[in-house]
C-alpha cells in the first residue's frame, strides 16, 4: 500500500508549472508524482494551473449535498444487505468525491457506462436510488431504461463497458453529436485486456470518450501493485492521449479534470483518463472481509483524507453553509434513507414468467414452447388446489 | 437485379452492399475488411465504395471489435462485424456471451442490439490450427444469440438480408469451403423465414439433417444411396438457434429414420440436441435410434488428417446404412 505523503496537501502556489508531490521524493513510490488537487484535506482551496474552476457558494453546497445523500443512501443500502433485504451490496464508502465530482462535469447529452459501484454517478444522472437496488435484490438485472437518463445498466464483468463506451463514442463522432462518453472502471479491471482494447480503438479512431478510472487501491483483496506496476494515469501515454492523476477524494478536482476532459472530447480532441486517486472505505462487497488483508491504520490514515469532511470544512469556514443547512440536510438524508428503506421492502418479486420475456427481440421457438411449457405445468398446480 | 449465378462469397458481399445502400446505419466492420477486402474478398469493394466510415478496417482485438460494435448498436447502429476465421472468435466469447447476448433481457427490453457477427467456419481447405473449427453449439447454448448458416448462395444473400433486420444479435456462420459453389441469387425473391429448415431433397427411407458446408455431403450421400435404391430425404437446417424442430419431426414421421450429420465434435453438439428433442417428440415413428455423424472429441486435427476427420460420403453412408439396418 502506498498513500501520498503530507506535502501533497499543502497548499500550492499559484502558477506553478504542474502539480507536484514529488518534493518528498524519499516517501514516495516511482511514478508518483503528479495529484491534481485543488482543495486539500484541511479544507483549503488551492490553485492549479491547467484546472481551474471558480464554483459559486450554491453549486458547492451543492456537490456537499450529492456527496452527504449518495453516501446516507449507501449506508442505507449496506444496512438493508445486514438485514437480509439485499442479497449484496457494492459499497462506495469514500468514493463520494470522485463519483459526484465527474457526474456533475456531465452535459445533459453526455452518455454514462458504469461499474456497479456508481451509485453517486446514477445519482447525478437522476436516476432514482431505489432502481439501483433492483439488481442486488434479486428482482431485475438492471431496473432503469439507460436512455432515460442517459445512464447504461451496471456492469458486472470487469472491464466490458469500456469498450461499450468506445463504440459508443464512435457512434456520437460519427452523428455529429456535441456530447462526450463517460467510462468508469477501477484499478482491477485495468488489468483486463478489454480496457486495453477501449483505450486502443478509443485512440484509433480519436472518439470523444473519457476513461474515469477510480483507483481505489484495492481490487478485493489485491493492491494496486498487483495490478500494475506503472501508475495508472501513465497508461495512456502508451495509447497516445493524456492520463492525468486526480485527488480522488477531492469532489473539486475531480469535477475540474472531468469537466475539461469531456470537454477536450467533445471539440473532437479524442480520449482522456483520469485516475482518481481514492481509496474504499468499505469492504469490495457485502460478502467481502477487509480486515484479512489490510491494516486498521491504512482506513484511520484515508479517514483524514475524508471527501466530505473536507468539503464541509470548507463550507463552515467560508460561512458558506450554517448550522441550520446542515440539519436540514441531514433531515433531508434521513428522509432519504427512510424512503429507500421502504421502496426495497415493498419491491415485488418479479412474475414467474419474467425468466421468458425480452429474451429476444424478434421471439424464438424454444423460448416460445418452454414458455408454455412451464406455464402448463405450473397451471397443473393449481388444478390440483382446485380439485381438492 | 433479378435471378443471377453467383459463388457464395459473391452472394454475401451483394447482401452486404444491398444492407449497405438500404440503410445509412449499417457498418462493416472487422480486420481487413476495407482495402483487402477480407481474407476470403468477402468484403471487396466495399470500402471503396462505401467509404472508410462505413467498412472500417478494425485494430487487431476481437473482443474490441465485438465490444464496440455494442456500443455502436446502443447508439442505434446496426453493425455487421467479421470474425476472421472460427478459431478467433475466443477473445470475443466473453463480449458475446456477457454482454451481447444478455442485454436485451437484462433491460427488459428497453435496449436492442442488432449486430450481426460473421464467422467463416468449418474445415476442408488445409489451413493451419484455429482456422477450421464448428464452434455453433458453443452459441447455440446461450440463450439472447441466433445462430445461422447457409449452404448455398441464395440463401447466404437472403439470410445475411435477414440477419441484419433482426433486433437481435445473429451470428452468422459462413461455410468458407463453400464459398466458390455457385448457385443461383434471385435478390428479387421474398425469402422464407429465417429459421426454416428446408427438405432439400425429398425421400422416404430416411431423413439426413445438415446445415451449412455438410448440406453439399449429405445430398452427395443421398444420390449414392439412391443409386442402391434407397431414398433418402435431405434436411437443411440452416439454423442452429433456433431449431426448427417442427419440420425434422415432420419429416422423420414421413421417413421413420433420422441421422445428423455436421463437422463439429459430436459429443454435446447440436445433432444431440436434435436425437433428444427428435427422440420426444417422435418416439412411436422412430424405427432406429437417432445417429449423429460429425467431428472427434479432439481438437481439429493437423490438416493432413483432416479428410477422416470431417464427415465425409462413406462415413455417412455407413450410418445410413446402420439406421436402415434396425
Amino acid at each position: 500500500m502506498t498513500v501520498e505523503s503530507t506535502a501533497a496537501r499543502k497548499p500550492r502556489r499559484s502558477g506553478a508549472k504542474r502539480s507536484t508531490t514529488a518534493r518528498d521524493t524519499k516517501k514516495q513510490p516511482a511514478g508518483q508524482t503528479e495529484l491534481v488537487q485543488l482543495l486539500t484535506p484541511e479544507g483549503e482551496r488551492v490553485e492549479h494551473p491547467e484546472y481551474a474552476i471558480d464554483p459559486t457558494p450554491e453549486e458547492l453546497r451543492g456537490l456537499y449535498r450529492d456527496m452527504v445523500l449518495t453516501r446516507r443512501f449507501d449506508a442505507e443500502a449496506t444496512t438493508l444487505q445486514r438485514q437480509g433485504e439485499l442479497g449484496l451490496w457494492a459499497s462506495l464508502l469514500g468514493q463520494e468525491a470522485a463519483q459526484i465530482g465527474s457526474g456533475r462535469a456531465l452535459h445533459d447529452a453526455d452518455y454514462v457506462f458504469p461499474t456497479y459501484r456508481e451509485h453517486g454517478v446514477a445519482w447525478c444522472r437522476g436516476v432514482d436510488p431505489t432502481n439501483l437496488l433492483g439488481m442486488f435484490r434479486g428482482v431485475n438485472h438492471g431496473g432503469w431504461d439507460p436512455n432515460s437518463n442517459n445512464f447504461h445498466l451496471y456492469t458486472i464483468v470487469i472491464g466490458s463497458q469500456t469498450l461499450h463506451a468506445t463504440g459508443y463514442a464512435m457512434g456520437v463522432a460519427k452523428d455529429g453529436a456535441d456530447a462526450a462518453v463517460l467510462a468508469y472502471f477501477g484499478d482491477g479491471a485495468s488489468s483486463q485486456g478489454d480496457v486495453a482494447e477501449s483505450f486502443t480503438f478509443s485512440a484509433v479512431y480519436n472518439a470523444p470518450v473519457v476513461f474515469f478510472c477510480q483507483n481505489n487501491q484495492w481490487a478485493i483483496s489485491e493492491p494496486t501493485e498487483k495490478q500494475t506496476r506503472v501508475p495508472l494515469y501513465q497508461r495512456a501515454q502508451g495509447f497516445g492521449f493524456p492520463g492525468v492523476r486526480v485527488d480522488g477524494n477531492d469532489v473539486l478536482a475531480c469535477l475540474a479534470v472531468t469537466k475539461a476532459a469531456l470537454e477536450r472530447a467533445r471539440t473532437g480532441q479524442g480520449p482522456m483518463l483520469i485516475e482518481a486517486f481514492t481509496y474504499r472505505m468499505g469492504a469490495h462487497t457485502t460478502s467481502d472481509d477487509p480486515t484479512r488483508y489490510r491494516s486498521p491504520e491504512e482506513r484511520e490514515l484515508w479517514e483524514t483524507k475524508d471527501p466530505i469532511l473536507r468539503l464541509r470544512t470548507l463550507l463552515t469556514r467560508e460561512g458558506l453553509a450554517d448550522d441550520a443547512y446542515f440539519a436540514d440536510l441531514e433531515r433531508e438524508s434521513d428522509a432519504l434513507a427512510k424512503r429507500v428503506r421502504d421502496a426495497v421492502r415493498a419491491m415485488p418479486d418479479p412474475e414467474d414468467m419474467a425468466m421468458f420475456e425480452h429474451i429476444y427481440a424478434d421471439g424464438h421457438a424454444l423460448v416460445d414452447e418452454e414458455r408454455a411449457q412451464f406455464a402448463e405445468y405450473q397451471a397443473s398446480f393449481v388444478t390440483a388446489e382446485e380439485g381438492i | 437485379m433479378a435471378a443471377e449465378k453467383m459463388s457464395l462469397s459473391k452472394a454475401i458481399n451483394a447482401s452486404l452492399r444491398t444492407a449497405l445502400e438500404t440503410d445509412p446505419k449499417v457498418l462493416i466492420m472487422g480486420e481487413d475488411v476495407g482495402k483487402l477486402g477480407g481474407v476470403f474478398r468477402v468484403t471487396d469493394g466495399l470500402q471503396k465504395d462505401f467509404g472508410e466510415d462505413r467498412v472500417i478496417d478494425t485494430p487487431l482485438a476481437e473482443s474490441g471489435i465485438v465490444g464496440t460494435a455494442i456500443g455502436l448498436a446502443l447508439r442505434g447502429y446496426r453493425p455487421v462485424v467479421e470474425i476472421q476465421f472460427d478459431g478467433f472468435v475466443f477473445p470475443a466469447y466473453d463480449q458475446i456471451v456477457t454482454q451481447l447476448a444478455k442485454m436485451h433481457a437484462r433491460s427488459l427490453g428497453k435496449v436492442k442490439l442488432p449486430v450481426v457477427v460473421r464467422i467463416p467456419y468449418g474445415g476442408g481447405i488445409g489451413a493451419v490450427e484455429h482456422h477450421s473449427e464448428s464452434p455453433e453449439a458453443l452459441f447455440a447454448h446461450v440463450a439472447g444469440l441466433k445462430v445461422v448458416s447457409p449452404a448455398n448462395a441464395s440463401d447466404a444473400y437472403w439470410m445475411l438480408q435477414q440477419a441484419i433486420d433482426s433486433d437481435d444479435p445473429v451470428i452468422y456462420f459462413e461455410p468458407k469451403r463453400r464459398y466458390h459453389d455457385k448457385s443461383e441469387v434471385d435478390t428479387a425473391a421474398i425469402p422464407g423465414p429465417l429459421h426454416a429448415a428446408r427438405v432439400v431433397r425429398q425421400g422416404t427411407d430416411l431423413t439426413l439433417a445438415a446445415y451449412g458446408p455438410m448440406v453439399k455431403v449429405a445430398l452427395d450421400a443421398a444420390a449414392a444411396a439412391a443409386e442402391e435404391g434407397k431414398s433418402i430425404e435431405v434436411l437443411d437446417l440452416r439454423s442452429m438457434s433456433p431449431i426448427d424442430f417442427d419440420s425434422v419431426q415432420r419429416s422423420v414421421e414421413r421417413t421413420g429414420r433420422l441421422v445428423v450429420v455436421h463437422e463439429a465434435p459430436v459429443f454435446l453438439g447440436t445433432g444431440s440436441e436434435i436425437a433428444a428433442r427428435i427422440t420426444e417428440r417422435c418416439f412411436y415413428h422412430l424405427q432406429a435410434p437417432v445417429l449423429r455423424v460429425g467431428g472427434f472429441h479432439s481438437p481439429y486435427p493437423p490438416s493432413r488428417l483432416e479428410d477422416e476427420y470431417l464427415p465425409g460420403l462413406d462415413r455417412v453412408l455407413d450410418a445410413v446404412d446402420r439406421a436402415l439396418a434396425y
